[in-house]
Formats: structure tokens, C-alpha cells, sequence
């Protein structure tokens, strides 16, 4: 057993291979439930089990599925893991399934699950695929939790529930800024934290598909030319 | 080998069924528990409905505080009991399946799309320490956009003004029509009138309410991009304090006071 991959596997998607903010995965629900840190928190729990187990589940089988429907049988396996998880948030914690709603079953089409089993899952063994699971789940859930922070500081003044700044409205000096709140607003934290982790590791800058042409006004661009 | 006719469509039935299984058994296993927590829930918004939810203290403790009686529809009294029911148990809404225990409403009448109403209502009483009404708590629905919204709305002893409104079961998009359960909107409700000469004029307005409006406290502000659902609200409001839904009740109530 060669400990260094499993380690590989479970930290390089923390920051080096972020779904996130690399890939640009997974974005939607990053979106939706980021304005409260334990709604988020929950979020997070119920996605990198998700990814864990849908891995794990889907590499033990790998050497079976038939390839004309293995995107089938990854998905069948994915919504089942959800719609567990999702009754399990019912019977268990009733208050953050109903914040959750439906962001619980948009589980099963979060490209970071599907992509991690196809890319991943469909040709590891099991344990090393969870654990692939696990690390992309965390490094999802790193991000998530990061924006939530934010978010919630600064747009309701509180982090998981407790006041931290005291808001205008209750007595306190901090103007709340609502823009926070909305869902738009993860988008530029999203950005910023790409930002930030590009600027810190340049080996995640893209490269740009086309080259931009030189900017000229040469005049040799005749009327037939542009077709007038 | 794997892709095979054979092997496919024994992979295929194999994963259904072991998939099929599982969720099925976390389903069944889990339903007691998800139905206790549904209660809770809802006796919860019934609490909050009339302002009365205190997070510290036990939901079944706080819910003993509320009366709760019965009311016929056809004639808008007050009944003590009903058939074989238990009041505690009594399920308004299971009884609309049963044809002898609910009426169809004549389509002309349903603006709120209820289809079938119960002869008999279930509702509650907060009453003051003189024994006197203080707020009196009604289930309603009405169809929204997606599905019908399942709430409670409390009424203060005057029969006319709104005390508060919540509901605990809808289908309405998230961010839009789901707003209803925005805490913001809902502190819209405590104060708005019911009744104009009679006639039941609280609505959800589309856009927001000018503040100089003749008619402030009969129109509620509309939820952005949900005219459907807040459509679906004003109906609810006019059929269940119609003829048909509560008037009868308030007059009665009115009368024994």
C-alpha cells in the first residue's frame, strides 16, 4: 500500500486541483447555499459523502459495467446515494433539509460527483476512489465554506447564527451590505479566491485558446475587403 | 465480454434492484421519524402564525396552550365532537379524500382550487387569562403556482385583523414563489384588514404598496416574479374568509363574545 497516493488523492484537491476554483466545478450549489455557514456546513457533509461513497461504490463495480451504459449506472448509483442522504437530512436535522429544499436532490447532477466517477472512479480501486471522493468533497467544501464565511459576516453580521458584527438595525455600528446576501455575490468571491490561489500558484493560469491579434488601423482593409 | 446483450441487461437489472432496495428500506425505515418531525413542524408554525413560538421551550409544552375546537362549515358553529375523531388526530385534509366527510366546491366558488372541502374544520383558540379570545388560528390553501400552499393564518379577536401568517407545505420555485417563507414578507402580514364592508379586500398587490395609499392596510406587498403565487394567496384569502370558508365562524364567535 503506498501511503503517499492516498495522501495525494485526498489533499492535491484541497487547493492544487480544487474542483472549484480549478475545474470550475460544481458552481450551482456554491451559489444557492452559501448565505448561511450551517446550512453550508450541512451542504458539505451531504456532497463529500455523496462523492466518497458514489466513488468507492462505483470503482468496486468498475470492472462490470458495461460501457454502452455506464453513465447510466454512474447516475443510478449517484441518485440513490442522494435520496438517501436527503431522507436521512429529513429524519435528522428537519430545519436544514427545508432551508436545503431542493438543493439536496441537485445533488445527483453536481458535475464535481459525476465527473470524479468517470474520471476517477471508473478506472482506481476502491479505497483510493473514496478517498479520491473524500478530498474532492473537502476541497468543494473548503471553498463552500469559505464564501459562506463571508458572506454571512459581512451580510448579516453573524457567523452561524451569532452575532459577530452588531448590525444598525439592532443597535449596533455595522451597515449590513445585502449584496452579500443574494446569490450573485458568491460568483465575485468565487472569482476573487481564483483570483488569489492563481496568483499564488501561476501553474494554474490557463492559457489562452487564441492569441489576440495586434490592434491596428492599417489602412489597407478595403471596402470589398469587408465585404460592404 | 462486458458488453455483451446478456451481461448489460443483467448489469442494468442488478444495480436497479440493489439501488431500488436501498432506498426503499432508508425510506420506509426513516418515515416514523420524518412524520414526527413534520408534525413538530407544522404545530411550530401554528405557533408562529400568532407570534407565539418561543424556541426554548418544548413545541408540545407551547402547543398546550392552544384551544382546539372544531367548526362545521355549512353552518359555522362550533361543535364539540365529531363522528369518532380525536381532535388531537383529526386530519382535515386526509378527510377531503372522503366523499362523505367533504363537500365539492362548486367550481364557480373555488378561486383558491381546493377542489374538496371538509364539512368540518379544525382551528385553534389562544385565549387571554379572562378567558376571553385573544387570537384565533385557521388552517388555509390555496393553489399557487405549482401545487397548493398548505398554511395557518391567526386573527385577532376583532375577527379582522391579521395577526400573522405562515405556511408549513408548498411547492413553489425556491427564490421566487418560495419567498412566501421569507421572514421579511411574512412581517408583512401583522396589522392588514381582512374585511372591507364586508367584503374581503386584503390582497397581494404586484409590486409594492405606495406608502400614502388610501388602502395600505388591505394590500400586501407581491413577491418578484411569483405573480402566480401571490395571485394564489389573495384567492386563498378570499375563499376561506368567504361565506363559504370562516365568515360564519366570525359572526358566530362575534355573537358568543
Amino acid at each position: 500500500m503506498n501511503l503517499n497516493k492516498y495522501k495525494d488523492v485526498l489533499v492535491k484537491p484541497l487547493i492544487d486541483e480544487n474542483p472549484i476554483t480549478l475545474q470550475i466545478l460544481g458552481i450551482c450549489s456554491a451559489l444557492a447555499v452559501t448565505n448561511n455557514l450551517s446550512v453550508t456546513m450541512v451542504m458539505c457533509v451531504a456532497l463529500t459523502s455523496v462523492v466518497a461513497f458514489s466513488n468507492l461504490f462505483i470503482s468496486i463495480i468498475r470492472n462490470h459495467i458495461p460501457s454502452s451504459i455506464r453513465i447510466i449506472v454512474q447516475m443510478t448509483i449517484i441518485a440513490s446515494l442522494v435520496i438517501v442522504v436527503d431522507e436521512l437530512l429529513k429524519a435528522y436535522d428537519y430545519e436544514t433539509s427545508k432551508k436545503l429544499s431542493v438543493f439536496v436532490g441537485l445533488i445527483i447532477t453536481n458535475c464535481i460527483v459525476m465527473g470524479r466517477a468517470e474520471a476517477f472512479a471508473m478506472k482506481e480501486k476502491p479505497l483510493l476512489s473514496f478517498f479520491d471522493g473524500l478530498g474532492n468533497g473537502l476541497g468543494y467544501s473548503v471553498i463552500l465554506i469559505g464564501v459562506a464565511a463571508i458572506r454571512e459576516l459581512f451580510g448579516a453580521g453573524t457567523l452561524f447564527g451569532y452575532e459577530i458584527l452588531p448590525l444598525v438595525s439592532n443597535g449596533g455600528w455595522y451597515m449590513a451590505n445585502n449584496l452579500l446576501l443574494l446569490p450573485p455575490s458568491s460568483f465575485i468571491i468565487i472569482g476573487l479566491f481564483i483570483w488569489a490561489i492563481r496568483s499564488y500558484k501561476p501553474a494554474q493560469i490557463e492559457e489562452d485558446d487564441f492569441a489576440l491579434s495586434k490592434h491596428s488601423t492599417s489602412p489597407d482593409l478595403t471596402k470589398r475587403e469587408l465585404n460592404v | 465480454m462486458n458488453d455483451s446483450i446478456t451481461k448489460t441487461l443483467a448489469v442494468a437489472f442488478t444495480i436497479c434492484l440493489v439501488c431500488s432496495l436501498v432506498v426503499s428500506y432508508t425510506a420506509v425505515g426513516l418515515r416514523d421519524l420524518q412524520n414526527e418531525n413534520k408534525l413538530n413542524d407544522e404545530r411550530k408554525k401554528i405557533l408562529q402564525s400568532a407570534n407565539m413560538y418561543d424556541a426554548d421551550l418544548t413545541i408540545a409544552s407551547q402547543f398546550e396552550k392552544l384551544e382546539m375546537r372544531y367548526v362545521d362549515f355549512t353552518t359555522g358553529k362550533i361543535i364539540d365532537s365529531y363522528n369518532n375523531f380525536s381532535i388531537d388526530t383529526y386530519n382535515q385534509i386526509a378527510t377531503t379524500r372522503d366523499p362523505l366527510l367533504s363537500s365539492k366546491v362548486p367550481t364557480s366558488d373555488d378561486i383558491a382550487i381546493i377542489k374538496n372541502r371538509e364539512n368540518v374544520g379544525k382551528f385553534f383558540i389562544l385565549r387571554n387569562k379572562d378567558n376571553s379570545i385573544d387570537k384565533i388560528i385557521l388552517p388555509v390553501r390555496g393553489y399557487g403556482l405549482w401545487g397548493t400552499l398548505f398554511g395557518y393564518i391567526s386573527i385577532e379577536e376583532d375577527f379582522n385583523t391579521v395577526a400573522g401568517l405562515e405556511f408549513y407545505d408548498h411547492k413553489e420555485t425556491p427564490g421566487l414563489g418560495a419567498e412566501v417563507d421569507n421572514p421579511k414578507w411574512k412581517a408583512l402580514w401583522p396589522g392588514k384588514q381582512l374585511y372591507k364592508n364586508n367584503i374581503v379586500s386584503l390582497e397581494v398587490i404586484k409590486g409594492k404598496v405606495p406608502v400614502d395609499d388610501k388602502n395600505l392596510d388591505y394590500k400586501v406587498d407581491g413577491l418578484s416574479g411569483a405573480t402566480l403565487t401571490s395571485r394564489g394567496v389573495t384567492n386563498m384569502l378570499k375563499y376561506w374568509f368567504s361565506d363559504s370558508g370562516y365568515a360564519n365562524l366570525f359572526s358566530e364567535l362575534e355573537y358568543e363574545s
